[in-house]
């Protein structure tokens, strides 16, 4: 259905280990997220609910970190020396779980599930769901669990990372700038947050709800390492995780600017489509068939 | 009855060093009052494994839920007022993941004292018990605080609120008692009518007992410390064999311990009831045991409340202070 290596994207195939990095170059990615924004649109059409534009804006950099930048292996998802993603944004949760399911945590078959009794798939990423670390979905939290996660590595003498990835008007949220501090004051540089500017939340544009001032600049006064990118960008995404993964002591925000809604025209720049799935079948049709053009690129 | 009175946070404090070095997986963190919690204990001898999170509570809880993620015993203490804040960060990223993360809170009810109402919490343990997963403990005395931290360090599961205070309190159990969750002590047998207590209050039931000997009232007195899980089979059962229940806490009367044993009682083997604690108000500043006669919460008070219970008349009828 996809255009993803469909040999390493089986449930319980063994193929999806540690070579990943070699395997996957730039092309294979953008189809790796051609794909989770297919399974995100299928998700929340199925569910007649659901988050999809936080989802597609952060795609392309789920596809760099679970399939190139990130120490993990579904076939062994408690590794203690595995890396650590805390999806901070919890609504993105169809994003994550497609990433999960086509990276081979499990079958692609329980993305059915999404948001339906019975199912793990909960609306909001729910640490039930193999390959998640954290259940999230209440803003401004995560980044809270993952510096908590990036002391632990520390005092276990590991050498794993920690990534959190942030929404931006979830910044807005106190907790927040206080975990930004302890991560600063406890020298966390396997620490690395990664922040979906798409400068849309809720209610509208980020400008009008809470206007944010300047992010990076906020941050780095904080004492972290800042890297501005363009979130859909893959050179630029690759070269920042490995920038931040360099940094001495300090935690790295990665702040990437990206599309809300990136990939589905009617989605792009919408606020309505921060948490409504396409309105109508023809709405469903076109937003895969967009995306299947790309697919072809 | 002792006369001896010991400080439940020093004890904390002390246990914590004690159980630090049996425990290399064990982390403390604290928001800026490790000298008044007495985790500072703790940090002088394990710098490296106590964490000050500054005056930023809800950073300190959701860190804690990472380093629980990440296989560490966490005990996470500030004033029990303070900790409120961070309800949704304790029912989100702690209660909901199932972590085990001990929140050992201090300066819990009125005898923080003199600080006074903004700091004088008497609805924790109704916030607390509502949450999904957590138990919540309120320990009567040292001994039962020291023996509550141990089953936390060594087998505790899940999240676990633990009530404690400024004051000292007397030691009333025995030097050998060991804690057990949904368990209650009974401190002084009787058949007449049942006092259950909790926290500060349960010395104050055992010497309104002695006053109600002297009217001819043989009262029962428990110490309720597990307040979820609660002991359904010692209230159903004083509730059997004494027909009559008084429950005395330094909380408000609303969502503590009076509410808990009267679903209980409604349930089972329906019995009055009556509740002294805290009447849907704050407190003021004073000092500790004053404050309990101001709000009519001291001894003379459990005698009148317990005997009025007693003797059949109606609860309207009982003197209002409140």
């Amino acid at each position: 259905m996809h255009a993803c290596k469909s040999e390493n994207l089986q449930a319980g195939d063994g193929d999806s280990g540690e070579k990943l990095m070699e395997q996957y170059s730039v092309s294979d990615m953008k189809n790796i997220a051609t794909a989770i924004r297919k399974k995100v649109i299928e998700m929340v059409y199925s569910a007649r609910s659901g988050h999809p534009g936080g989802s597609l804006s952060i795609a392309d950099v789920l596809a760099v970190l679970y399939f190139r930048e990130m120490n993990v292996n579904p076939l062994n998802p408690n590794d203690p020396d595995r890396d650590r993603l805390v999806m901070s944004k919890g609504h993105a949760s169809p994003g994550l779980y497609a990433t999960l399911s086509l990276r081979g945590y499990f079958p692609e078959i329980l993305l059915e599930g999404f948001r339906k009794l019975n199912s793990k798939l909960e609306g909001h990423v729910h640490k039930g769901v193999p390959g998640v670390e954290a259940s999230t979905g209440s803003l401004g939290q995560g980044l809270g669990i993952g510096v908590g996660m990036a002391i632990a590595c520390k005092l276990d003498t590991k050498s794993y990372r920690v990534f959190v990835i942030l929404g931006d008007g979830e910044i807005e949220e106190g907790n927040v700038w206080e975990s930004m501090m302890a991560a600063s004051k406890y020298k966390l540089n396997n620490l690395i947050a990664i922040l979906d500017r798409n400068n849309i939340q809720l209610d509208g544009f980020t400008k009008d709800v809470m206007p944010l001032g300047d992010i990076a600049q906020m941050v780095r006064s904080f004492g972290w390492n800042v890297i501005e990118i363009d979130g859909h960008d893959y050179d630029q995404i690759i070269s920042a995780v490995e920038e931040a993964k360099l940094s001495r002591d300090k935690p790295s925000l990665i702040l990437a600017n990206t599309v809300k809604g990136k990939g589905v025209s009617y989605m792009e720049n919408n606020p309505k489509y921060h948490g409504a799935p396409p309105a109508s079948e023809e709405e469903y049709r076109k937003a895969l068939n967009e995306l299947s053009g790309d697919d072809e690129e | 009855m002792s006369q001896l009175t010991e400080s439940l946070r020093e004890t904390y404090g002390e246990e914590l060093r004690i159980l630090g070095e049996k425990y290399k997986e064990l982390v403390v963190l604290d928001a800026d009052l490790s000298t008044s919690t007495k985790t500072a204990t703790f940090g002088k001898v394990f710098p490296d494994r106590f964490f000050n999170m500054g005056i930023a509570e809800q950073s300190m809880v959701t860190t804690a839920a990472g380093l629980a993620l990440s296989g560490k015993k966490v005990f996470v203490s500030t004033f029990a007022v303070f900790l409120m804040r961070t309800y949704e960060q304790m029912r989100q990223s702690v209660c909901y993941n199932n972590l085990d993360v001990n929140f050992v809170v201090t300066h819990a009810g009125l005898t923080v004292g003199e600080d006074g109402a903004t700091h004088q919490i008497v609805e924790d343990v109704g916030i607390m018990s509502g949450l999904p997963h957590m138990k919540v403990t309120v320990p009567v005395d040292s001994i039962e605080t020291r023996s509550v931290i141990d089953y936390l360090a060594e087998g505790g599961k899940g999240p676990n609120y633990v009530r404690l205070t400024r004051e000292k309190f007397p030691v009333l159990n025995e030097k050998d008692y060991e804690f057990r969750p949904g368990f209650s002590t009974t401190f002084k047998d009787g058949d007449d009518i049942t006092i259950i207590g909790m926290g500060a209050m349960v010395s104050f039931a055992l010497q309104a007992a002695e006053n109600l000997k002297a009217k001819g009232i043989d009262a029962r007195v428990i110490n309720m410390s597990s307040i979820k899980p609660i002991d359904r089979n010692a209230i159903v059962k004083a509730a059997k064999e004494t027909g009559k229940i008084v429950t005395v806490e330094e909380h408000s009367i609303y969502n503590g311990l009076g509410s808990r044993v009267s679903e209980i009682t409604a349930e089972e083997y329906p019995v009055p009831v009556w509740r002294l604690g805290m009447k849907d108000t704050f407190g003021k500043s004073g000092k500790s045991w004053e404050l309990f006669e101001y709000f009519h919460m001291g001894v003379e008070d459990i005698v009148k409340l317990t005997e009025t219970c007693f003797r059949g008349i109606k609860y309207e009828d009982f003197p209002r202070y409140f």
